[in-house]
């Protein structure tokens, strides 16, 4: 753990602990939700060490108190979770080798430990912020649930905290310097469109999985030595002419 | 034990087990292929997408429905802080800030 805190850039590290703050905070309100809502003292422990996932686990919670069945409140679950698997194939180098560091790894595997690996150079620097981030996380979000599961009584406003504005401000400050190119702006713009007007017809963690069509509005130019200016069909219907700068500002 | 017990315990394992599934079949995969350049460019577009996606879901929309002005506005002014490069810590505590004192003056 120390080697790891010392193989990550001291604001990347800094950046990692005000997010283990802030969802410490949100564990300890999940903890004391599950026991408001009459569910056993161990539900909300066991559910975060073996699931660690915060949407999937308020949703089981909240299907189950609400008094729909199990089975409702898995799916919804997994739906939710579902993102998990393409986050896994585009940061998946930073889990390393060896299976034991794979299932370890995968299980550490969440939105906010994915955004501090993406963010990262390829290499030992990703892995150390991928795994710090992970580490740390887990320790925070159980230590959260645990508290909250424990005081149970005094369940805490996240809310009135504004602690539900803090999680999508904290991916977007971390993506945002992944958003330079045009092409993938286009992709995004798409995508958002897509999980926004889907999300009020279908289940939570559907949309954002729709979103991904956007990336064929992103795809790039065909490069074809012929043509320098060439005419492209893009996606969206529109019929656009694209250069070679679009792909050169990529990077 | 009784059978509510049971029943929690095997729908607590069943979302356990599903998750590390999907989990490690993206780490899985990611291990058995090399890729190109350009799929790799597609695969950090479509992280982008993805991640922007559940910005935006996470900011308006909780249980199918639009959250109120409060929620978007903390973000819209961490986003607005991030961008203009303001320390990580000032845009988590700015986005919560402003979200939880537009709920305390009655805005949702």
């Amino acid at each position: 753990m120390l080697a790891l805190w010392r193989a990550v850039d001291p604001s990347t590290a800094r950046s990692i602990l005000v997010v283990c703050a802030a969802d410490g905070i949100v564990g300890f309100a999940f903890g004391a939700i599950s026991i408001g809502a009459g569910l056993p003292l161990w539900l909300p422990t066991l559910l975060s060490v073996v699931v660690f996932a915060g949407a999937s686990q308020f949703l089981l919670v909240g299907v189950i108190a609400s008094g729909g069945s199990l089975l409702a409140a898995v799916a919804a679950g997994l739906l939710v979770n579902a993102r998990l698997l393409p986050l896994g194939l585009a940061v998946g180098d930073a889990v390393g080798r060896g299976w034991w560091r794979t299932l370890l790894g995968s299980h550490l595997l969440t939105d906010e430990s994915a955004a501090f690996a993406l963010i990262q150079p390829r290499g030992e620097h990703r892995r150390a912020a991928f795994w710090l981030c992970g580490v740390a996380l887990f320790l925070c979000w159980n230590l959260g649930v645990v508290a909250g599961a424990a005081v149970g009584t005094t369940i805490p406003d996240t809310d009135a905290l504004g602690l539900d504005a803090a999680f999508p401000a904290i991916i977007l400050a971390l993506v945002l310097p992944i958003l330079r190119s045009i092409r993938v702006g286009r992709a995004v713009a798409v995508g958002v469109v897509v999980a926004l007007v889907t999300s009020p017809f279908l289940p939570a963690g559907v949309p954002v999985l729709l979103a991904l069509l956007g990336v064929l509005a992103g795809l790039p130019p065909r490069r074809s030595p012929a043509t320098v200016i060439a005419p492209t069909a893009t996606t969206d219907g529109t019929t656009g002419v694209t250069g070679t700068t679009e792909s050169e500002t990529a990077r | 034990m009784s059978a509510v017990t049971i029943g929690l315990l095997v729908a607590a394992g069943a979302l356990a087990v599903g998750t590390l599934a999907l989990r490690l079949v993206g780490v899985l995969l990611r291990a058995r292929i090399t890729p190109s350049d350009r799929v790799q460019e597609l695969l950090d577009t479509g992280v982008a997408v993805l991640f922007c996606a559940l910005i935006a879901t996470a900011t308006l929309v909780e249980a199918q429905e639009f959250v109120g002005w409060a929620r978007p506005a903390g973000v819209a002014v961490g986003g607005l802080l991030a961008w203009r490069k303001a320390p990580f810590v000032v845009v988590v505590i700015a986005a919560a800030a402003v979200a939880a004192v537009l709920r305390l003056v009655g805005i949702p």
